[in-house]
């Protein structure tokens, strides 16, 4: 695996070109051309996920429907991410034109944004943005209009399914996948989520090109990504950097000198321990994050880490399948008791093995990404779980 | 068609199939527990998941159709693993103390623990911390939450087949929780007692509220006489309890081993459903005469019946503007009730303070009907204890009689007398056909025009069914009913009687006659009887209850002798002034939620 030099870029908070001409543009093309090249731009969703963002597009023009809907994902429920919030902020104009350029290829005449509860601020600039730009579609001969929701403050409400459920005004409880959004979404309609700032890439590579965007990364891990970082580090804070750099050139960069662990992709994401920095590449190929890097020097306990982690975890999940409700349950149990000596340190392996089962068995991704933080911090800090 | 393999067996299947069941073709078990069939799939428990070749995660065979190609395995190596750890998740957040409790030896969580062999607790047990209550405030139910598993079958059982919503899910990750409205008691929430929810939980963290010990304890006291009345759909679903097959009647039997048990009488339910078909049926008439020809407009029509004391309680919580449209007669159970405190004890020369009345019901609602304050019209509680078919069940093997070796037995002659028509209440569009059969022949003379009195368009499965006739060759009393197009309809499931009862109330919809039962299928599904139900059990208790119409020598209530007798010798007519102290009642709006 090639990584990259790590680089810092700037396109996501570039002031926007004047999106009408954007959106007159796009329109003036053929859908499935604009779908191709954005496939062949390698664009994948900036959520966590990682789907081909052109080809669920793709997916959702194909799909049968009297109605379609096009969601942004803006729930942003991981703990030490908050660049969304920051995108919505700055250049929110991005994100509704995104959404609109999302509506005309497949065919959806509603956009709904989904904001996180604690994000209530911004909904008054959010309000006046989107009237102003319904406004200006209907204008340009676009049928579509935008509209937002709010959160109700639950972490799993970001999780797609969940967060269409809880719009339709009930628990958010994640769905059965299969059928999956792109064909059975919002009000049983053919829907597609995307996170916020994926709809900010759509947009740069509607600006620049596919062409121009593919230069940016590598081969897995096209374009660029905003990095939420935070922890034990020299720059704390939103940085958009080039995908596929390594960890070394990351602590290199952002850390303070003493840095044993990044947390990287936060709760739901892995631990990587500094004898492994060289060799892990921040992208698909290596480890995704969406977003968050969380950095720990040597003065950090990685006991309290994890179980931080897991109280929030046995909290956040939503409770309906067994895997995820009970062993989370079991997993921040379990390294309590070995730290009480209750159990004996070998009981890690039996939690190990359950850990495995969450991430096969359980329903949706938070329970298949529990055993991301807790393999990986207990492989790699046996000693200091146990002691 | 989609072809698969399974374990390495092809098979083809139509598209849209489940994996679980294409394995089910192949005679392939795959264990569930938040499966039901008669409920939307959850995908919760995740039990049932298996192995699709080629792909990181488990899939859950309950809710994942089959695709081409698909390779499944059911048991390898990762699944096993899977599966095992998943049942001792459950068991570790259960309070597990099956000797003491009511569902051991019924229970779908025991049996598969039983069946991964999850002899030491692998993981640590969380019940100690977590604050289970026992709500043990209904007459009919009890919600044990240290049983729960969180299936949530119990939720969609309210929500889906009942529309009635009284359990939800309340909270999230490691609280997570059924609950009623804001955790309220279920005596005071809309519950309609119905026990579907009963029916279809796989632990003991819903079952009857049971009155095992109250009624072995009157059949033990020396000083009272435990007279025992028993339900239409009882004798077609008991067997099932003891060893036989579903849809096997069993009659005879179940008299007889009520004999053994100690009842001083084993009277007949049946005997009152005659009777509520006399008053009923007279009511209806008396009703459409005030509309037709008296232009009463305070005369509430449709008239809907009210043998289903779920649906009673449902439509106080949910239509209350309609009580007036329900007809006023109480439930067979309470009829006899009310009788065998009055007539009976007269006859028999008892004293009514020492008649212990106990029924046997398929029916959980009825629990709390016989509590009910409007239930005394003898001048005691007129039905002391009800029975499911289940308590009787294990009455039964608690006394050691072998059931299937039993001769059958009649039940006593009075009182235990019944029809074709009262055996048929025991299923959906029952109450109705039995209804037709007798008020038909008041009106004309003559037997309802359907082969061999067999009122097919009533009969059937379908959620709301709608019936027909035209009055012709009326008596010259009943000439105003000349050329009526009597209008019926017909729900079971109380989600079916709430959108039939919406229809009418939208004006969408225009009937004389509505018949509703709370439980799908009618009684024969209901919240009383066996466990596991289904469609197809379902299906099989129906057949049996119209065999044992067509085997009984008298087949219209009318002509039951002993209700002719009891007229004659104690109420005088139908909805004379006896009738209407003992068998009529009153119902009372509730809140709605
Ligand atoms: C527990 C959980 C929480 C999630 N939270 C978010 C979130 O806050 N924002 C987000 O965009 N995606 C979140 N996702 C991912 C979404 O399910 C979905 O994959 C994503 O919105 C798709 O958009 P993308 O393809 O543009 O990444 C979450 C997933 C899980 C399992
Ligand atoms: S994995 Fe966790 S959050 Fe997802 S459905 Fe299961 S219990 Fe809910
Ligand atoms: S619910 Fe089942 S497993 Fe639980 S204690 Fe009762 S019988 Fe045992
Ligand atoms: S009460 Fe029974 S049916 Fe309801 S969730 Fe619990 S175990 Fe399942
Ligand atoms: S008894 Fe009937 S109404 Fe009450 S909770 Fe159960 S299903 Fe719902
Ligand atoms: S039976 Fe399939 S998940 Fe419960």
């Amino acid at each position: 695996m090639e990584s990259n030099k790590l680089s810092r870029v700037d396109y996501i908070f570039r002031p926007e070109s004047n999106r009408i001409d954007l959106i007159k543009k796009i329109m003036s093309k053929d859908k499935d051309d604009f779908i191709l090249e954005l496939i062949d731009s390698g664009l994948k969703g900036r959520g966590g996920a990682g789907f081909l963002t052109g080809l669920k597009w793709k997916l959702a023009k194909e799909a049968q429907g009297d109605k379609k809907y096009v969601i942004c994902n803006a729930d942003e429920g991981e703990p030490g991410t908050f660049k969304d919030r920051e995108i919505l902020d700055r250049v929110a104009g991005k994100v509704l034109t995104g959404m609109a350029l999302c509506g005309y290829i497949v065919g959806a005449n509603e956009g709904f944004i989904y904001l996180r509860a604690e994000y209530r601020f911004l909904a008054p600039k959010l309000q006046q943005m989107m009237d102003a730009m319904n406004q200006e579609l209907k204008t340009a001969g676009l049928d579509f209009t935008l509209a937002l929701r709010f959160g109700s403050g639950a972490y799993v409400c970001g999780e797609e399914t969940a967060l269409i459920e809880s719009m339709e005004g009930k628990r958010g409880e994640p769905r059965n996948k299969p059928p999956f959004p792109v064909t059975d979404g919002y009000l049983g309609k053919p829907t597609v989520v995307n996170n916020v700032e994926t709809f900010v890439n759509t947009v740069i590579i509607a600006e620049i090109g596919y062409q121009e965007y593919k230069k940016l990364g590598t081969d897995s891990s096209r374009g660029m990504k905003l990095f939420s970082i935070s922890g034990d580090c020299a720059k704390e804070g939103i940085f958009e950097l080039e995908l596929g750099m390594s960890l070394a050139d990351f602590v290199e960069e952002f850390g303070d000198g003493d840095t044993k662990a990044v947390q990287v992709g936060g709760a739901s994401g892995f631990c990587v321990p500094r004898k492994k920095f060289k060799e892990t590449i921040i992208g698909f190929e290596g480890i995704p994050t969406g977003g968050s890097m969380k950095i720990f020097n040597s003065s950090r306990s990685m006991y309290n880490v994890l179980h931080n982690y897991l109280d929030f975890f046995q909290e956040e999940s939503c409770g309906q399948c067994t895997p995820c409700r009970v062993g989370c349950q079991q997993l921040l149990k379990g390294i309590m008791a070995v730290k009480r000596r209750e159990r004996p340190a070998t009981y890690l392996d039996e939690l190990v093995k359950l850990a495995e089962t969450m991430r096969y068995a359980s329903k949706c991704g938070l329970g298949q990404s529990v055993g991301n933080a807790f393999v990986s911090i207990v492989e790699n800090f046996r000693e200091e779980i146990v002691y | 068609m989609i072809n698969l393999t399974i374990n390495n067996i092809p098979v083809t299947v139509e598209e849209g199939t489940t994996i679980l069941a294409a394995a089910r073709k192949l005679n392939i078990r795959i264990p569930t527990l938040c499966y039901h069939e008669d409920l939307c799939i959850a995908g919760n428990c995740r039990v049932c998941v298996v192995e699709q070749v080629g792909m990181r995660t488990l899939q859950a065979s309950c809710a994942v159709p089959v695709r081409e190609n698909m390779q499944i395995l059911t048991n390898s190596m990762k699944v096993r693993q899977a599966r095992k750890n998943i049942i001792e998740l459950l068991l570790s957040e259960h309070n597990a103390d099956c000797t003491k409790c009511y569902k051991n030896g019924n229970c779908e969580l025991q049996d598969l623990a039983n069946e991964y062999r999850t002899g030491n607790q692998m993981y640590l047990d969380l019940v100690p911390e977590k604050h289970f209550t026992i709500d043990q405030s209904s007459p009919s139910i009890m919600k044990d939450d240290s049983k729960c598993i969180r299936c949530q079958r119990c939720v969609r059982t309210c929500a889906e087949l009942q529309g009635v919503n009284a359990l939800a899910v309340a909270n999230k990750g490691h609280e997570m929780k059924i609950s009623s409205f804001y955790d309220k008691p279920m005596h005071e929430v809309v519950c309609t007692n119905c026990g579907q929810c009963i029916n279809r939980c796989p632990t003991g963290a819903l079952v009857e509220r049971n009155y095992l010990d109250e009624v072995w304890n009157a059949i033990y006291d020396p000083s009272k006489h435990v007279a025992v009345q028993t339900a239409p759909a009882v004798r077609v679903a008991l067997g099932e309890e003891l060893g036989f097959d579903p849809g096997e009647r069993v009659t005879g039997k179940m008299v007889a081993a009520l004999r053994r048990l100690g009842f001083n009488s084993v009277l007949d339910t049946d005997f009152t459903a005659d009777l509520t078909i006399m008053e009923e049926g007279t009511e209806l008439l008396t009703r459409l005469k005030k509309a037709l020809v008296d232009n009463d407009e305070k005369v509430a029509i449709p008239m809907t019946t009210s043998c289903s004391p779920g649906w009673i309680k449902f439509i106080e919580h949910t239509f209350p503007e309609y009580l007036p449209n329900v007809s006023t007669c109480k439930s067979p159970q309470q009829m006899f009730g009310a009788l065998v405190k009055t007539y009976y004890a007269q006859r028999k020369n008892i004293n009514p303070k020492d008649i212990v009345s106990v029924s046997i019901m398929p029916c959980t609602a009825k629990k709390y009907e016989a509590q009910r304050p409007e239930m005394r019209d003898s001048g005691y509680q007129d039905v002391d204890y009800v029975l499911t078919t289940r308590e009787l069940a294990i009455m039964i093997k608690q006394a050691g009689i072998e059931f299937m070796k039993l001769e059958d037995e009649e039940y006593d002659r009075f009182m235990g007398d019944s029809t074709g028509a009262a055996v048929i209440f025991g299923a959906t569009g029952g109450v109705m056909e039995a209804a037709l059969r007798t008020a038909w022949e008041i009106v004309t003379g003559k037997e309802v025009p359907f082969e061999n009195l067999n009122i097919t368009p009533v009969r059937g499965m379908e959620g709301i069914k709608e019936a027909s006739v035209t009055i012709a060759g009326t008596k010259p009393e009943w000439s105003f009913l000349e050329g009526v197009e009597l209008k019926c309809a017909i729900a079971h499931g109380l989600a079916n009687a709430r959108e039939l009862m919406q229809a009418v109330k939208d004006g969408k919809a225009v009937y004389h006659f509505i018949e509703v039962m709370a439980c799908p299928g009618g009684c024969l599904g209901g919240g009383g009887q066996p466990i596991p139900t289904n469609p197809e059990i379902r299906q099989k208790r129906a057949e049996a209850i119209y065999a044992e119409d067509e085997g009984m020598p008298i087949r219209k209530s009318h002509e039951n002798p002993e209700v002719a007798q009891i007229y004659q010798e104690f109420l005088g007519e139908p909805l004379g002034h006896k009738s209407h102290e003992l068998l009529h009642t009153h119902y009372k709006a509730r809140k709605r939620y």
